[in-house]
């Protein structure tokens, strides 16, 4: 962990980063693989550990779990060489990652947007739509069932439910809900 | 140009409210993504359609399909997307800086702070606590967007036969998500065109 990142280190991170950046399909988690064999087999500049608590680190944090990325890049620069290093891998890991894929789906969305009243497109979206649904029940489920201790998971069933019905029946905004599991979470009731 | 005169090519459909700049799309999704733990795409769908009413539910669900598609995050295609159709390159890149800008600030914040933070029982309880909150919303969000199906050319017992594949695919036998779209995408596609094909020809007939 001790080598000194150059600045050919950091050109060819960005290299790697554009080269994954259109095979994330189904989201940025999907590169995940690619990236820890890159990062922590093939250069070395992060630990095993390092890796997993950035995945990790993302995913509880607010915001697109694509930041994960960022944190790669950040925490490579930090052990590099400190803080200017980190930030700018940071911003360079997420440019290089962005860059192909944004551009093509301005491309791609625009041609549809236009062409919205093809049967080829309609169908598209309209065929999609139940994968979107199920998608959505798999992906409560596969969360929620981090959960299934009934011994010690039983009140946060129950805050769950709660929830669940205030989201469903009511305009109460989000904020107030998490802002309720935060502190009944800190407090250890849930 | 101006927003208005921008509106009629880019708006998604006429009759719903839309963002009124770049600047509001660029809070709005900074907004959005700071509520996300765990990922902002249910946090979305309850702003976008369900509070600011710029989407209805089944321009969300054709959107999302798109976004998740196509290569690159999902929020951040949806983003774009949306910002695109609202101001054109200047509403994409606002909308996608709203959901990167603070979200990323603050996560290299928490990550320089997290070996001494992330160990705290009370930091480790309040992420459980809103896990759970969030967990709901995303099931109330599928609840949601399933009505849209009613409305669904492939007609509602197909796009349950095929909504209750996938989800035994993806969340039962854990099967890579891209087989899934693939393969189950691949025949909603190809039963959709058929039945929009066919809806075509009886409104020709009649």
């Amino acid at each position: 962990m001790s080598a000194v990142l150059a600045l050919n280190d950091v050109f060819s991170l960005f290299l790697h980063c554009l080269s994954l950046s259109l095979l994330a399909v189904g989201g940025g988690m999907t590169v995940i693989p690619e990236f820890h064999r890159y990062l922590v087999g093939e250069q070395a500049w992060l630990s095993d550990a390092q890796f997993t608590s950035s995945v990790a680190l993302a995913q509880a944090a607010p915001g697109p779990n694509v930041l994960f990325v960022a944190l790669l890049g950040w925490n490579a620069g930090f052990n590099g060489g400190g803080y200017a290093l980190a930030l700018l891998c940071a911003v360079v890991s997420m440019l290089g990652l962005l860059i192909p894929s944004t551009t093509l789906t301005l491309a791609i969305t625009r041609w549809m947007h236009r062409n919205r009243e093809l049967r080829i497109i309609q169908a598209f979206k309209q065929g999609m739509a139940p994968l979107v649904v199920a998608l959505l029940f798999a992906a409560a489920v596969l969360l929620g069932s981090a959960y299934s201790n009934p011994a010690s998971d039983r009140a946060l069933w129950v805050l769950g439910a709660i929830a669940f019905v205030l989201l469903w029946k009511t305009k109460i905004h989000l904020l107030w809900m998490l802002g309720a599991g935060a502190v009944l979470g800190a407090m250890g009731w849930v | 140009m101006t927003p208005e005169q921008l509106q009629p090519e880019h708006a998604p459909t006429a009759g719903h409210p839309l963002p009124r700049s770049p600047a509001d799309l660029f809070w709005s999704f900074s907004a959005m993504a700071l509520q996300g733990f765990g990922g902002v795409m249910a946090v979305a769908q309850n702003e976008l359609v369900e509070r600011r009413r710029w989407m209805t539910r089944e321009e969300f669900i054709g959107d999302w399909a798109v976004a998740q598609v196509l290569p690159g995050p999902n929020m951040v295609n949806l983003s774009l997307m949306m910002g695109d159709r609202c101001f054109g390159l200047r509403g994409a890149l606002a909308a996608m800086a709203g959901m990167l800008t603070f979200p990323s600030m603050l996560v290299l914040l928490l990550a320089a702070l997290y070996s001494s933070v992330g160990s705290i029982p009370e930091v480790q309880g309040a992420l459980r606590g809103m896990g759970a909150v969030i967990v709901s919303l995303i099931a109330v969000n599928a609840v949601k967007l399933a009505g849209a199906l009613n409305s669904n050319a492939m007609g509602l017992v197909v796009c349950w036969v095929l909504a209750v594949v996938a989800f035994v695919a993806v969340a039962l036998l854990r099967l890579p998500l891209l087989w899934a779209l693939l393969l189950l995408g691949g025949l909603g596609w190809a039963w959709a065109w058929r039945q929009l094909g066919q809806a075509k020809s009886l409104k020709a007939a009649s």
